[in-house]
């Protein structure tokens, strides 16, 4: 039940940075738009199962794009991230995912490299699906190449920053 | 039979997948033709009342820079009207023969609804504004919203309070409009890299064009009304393939900051699409 909570609020908290901040910042270049909503997802306990993964992916898509205006686009992305999440934990980890229980994937519990890993890939995944399908209406194939570059890498940063503040509470309790 | 639900049990979790992609994808595509789908007006029932307790937080920090936006407006509404002004010489009189001109046959074709704005963006290559009015307060899809200096957008889809604004800053967003001066038709776009300019093309090389010339709504428009600043011509460049002119224009009126708008009706759209459709039909 605790667990559940934590993660409600943590949902809540996310969205509305990403909302209300991220949005609203002046952009640097075009090319710029940071996202970090679908961190919520990649930080869920080992033991959530597949299917809690893509409902809960899909509709924290939805909630965010029902304030960018833009039906369908971050549901889709997020979707393949909420997909994608167990195979590339499997890939990574060597041990049964359920032995890890209530633990969330972090530097303590997942190791530097994998979860660097893990954080990277993911993110440029969600990154190329979002730009490919914003592509698809309109739009260069430079200004494609460009965009999921640098918001891949603007947004890798804002995660690291994310990460660190996570990290100092779980060592606190 | 039995084989056919151990592959869905099997396969449930990529059979979901590709059942919720389905349907993101459709809204996705289908939402960019029709505007008004329910999803738009469910969806700013439910972030409009979000966007209007951040916006009120908002607000406040621009209190005095609208504050003096308004009172130049005021200043200008206020020496605009007749009695405010004085005959210059008194040694003869200015009669107005009453009876060429009716004073009562004039009739009064836009009108102004004020409207607040609760959300905006500038940087996504889609940008809707959210306005705290709908068709309780009169609103209505394709009326046209200006701003305190000049064109704002349309508005696109109304629910019961809150109506959503295609801005100019929009890649599918397309204006008919003219120079000042009185000649070159054009068409303002939006090619989705700066929020401060706007692209002009479609204008006739035969027509001068001059840094600084102030691009207008045209007077053939029939919600626009006529002769709203839209912005500046900040650089002019020929497009070698056609027989026109690529204008870059500044925008008239500064996107990031926009508070207060007006909405704007016309007055005489049902009669003009009455004539419309007669003439059509004959």
């Amino acid at each position: 039940m605790n667990l559940i909570v934590k993660n409600i609020i943590r949902l809540i908290v996310i969205v509305l940075i990403q909302v209300f901040i991220l949005n609203n910042i002046p952009p640097l270049h075009q090319f710029i738009v940071p996202y970090i909503y679908f961190v919520f997802l990649l930080w869920l306990p080992f033991k959530t199962t597949r299917t809690t993964l893509l409902f809960t992916s899909f509709f924290l898509g939805v909630f965010v794009d029902m304030f960018y205006k833009t039906p369908g686009l971050h549901a889709a992305a997020s979707l393949l991230v909420g997909f994608l999440r167990p195979f590339v934990i499997g890939l990574l980890l060597p041990k049964e995912v359920t032995e890890w229980g209530n633990e969330e994937p972090s530097r303590n519990t997942m190791g530097p490299l994998p979860y660097s890993t893990y954080i990277i890939l993911l993110t440029f995944v969600h990154h190329f699906y979002l730009v490919f399908l914003e592509w698809l209406q309109f739009g260069s194939f430079l200004y494609f190449l460009g965009k999921v570059i640098l918001t891949t890498l603007v947004s890798l940063l804002l995660i690291l920053v994310a990460d660190l503040f996570m990290n100092r509470k779980s060592r606190s309790r | 039979m039995r084989n056919v639900f151990l592959f869905l049990k099997r396969y449930s979790v990529f059979i979901s997948f590709l059942f919720l992609q389905g349907v993101s994808l459709s809204m996705l595509f289908s939402y960019n033709r029709f505007h008004q789908t329910v999803y738009g007006m469910f969806s700013s029932e439910i972030s409009g009342k979000i966007n209007q307790r951040v916006n009120s937080v908002e607000e406040f920090f621009s209190l005095s820079k609208q504050n003096e936006m308004l009172r130049n407006q005021n200043a200008l509404l206020m020496s605009s009207i007749p009695s405010g002004s004085v005959l210059p010489d008194s040694s003869f009189k200015l009669v107005r023969d009453s009876l060429l001109t009716d004073s009562l046959k004039t009739r009064l074709q836009f009108q102004y609804f004020p409207a607040k704005v609760i959300s905006n963006s500038v940087f996504l290559q889609q940008n809707y504004i959210m306005l705290h009015r709908g068709s309780n307060q009169g609103i209505q899809p394709n009326m046209a919203v200006v701003g305190l200096t000049g064109l704002v957008g349309t508005v696109v889809s109304v629910s019961s309070n809150m109506s959503m604004v295609m801005s100019l800053l929009h890649r599918q967003s397309k204006v008919i409009a003219v120079l000042k001066k009185g000649s070159g038709l054009g068409e303002v776009t939006w090619d989705g890299k700066d929020p401060g300019h706007l692209q002009l093309s479609k204008v006739p090389k035969t027509v001068t064009v001059k840094v600084g010339d102030t691009v207008v709504t045209s007077p053939y428009s029939d919600k626009f009304p006529p002769g709203v600043a839209i912005g500046y011509v900040d650089n002019v460049s020929q497009d070698q393939e056609t027989n026109t002119y690529l204008l870059s224009v500044k925008t008239a009126i500064d996107f990031n900051s926009i508070q207060h708008v007006f909405v704007v009706k016309n007055l005489l759209l049902e009669e003009m699409e009455q004539l419309k459709h007669k003439s059509i039909k004959e």
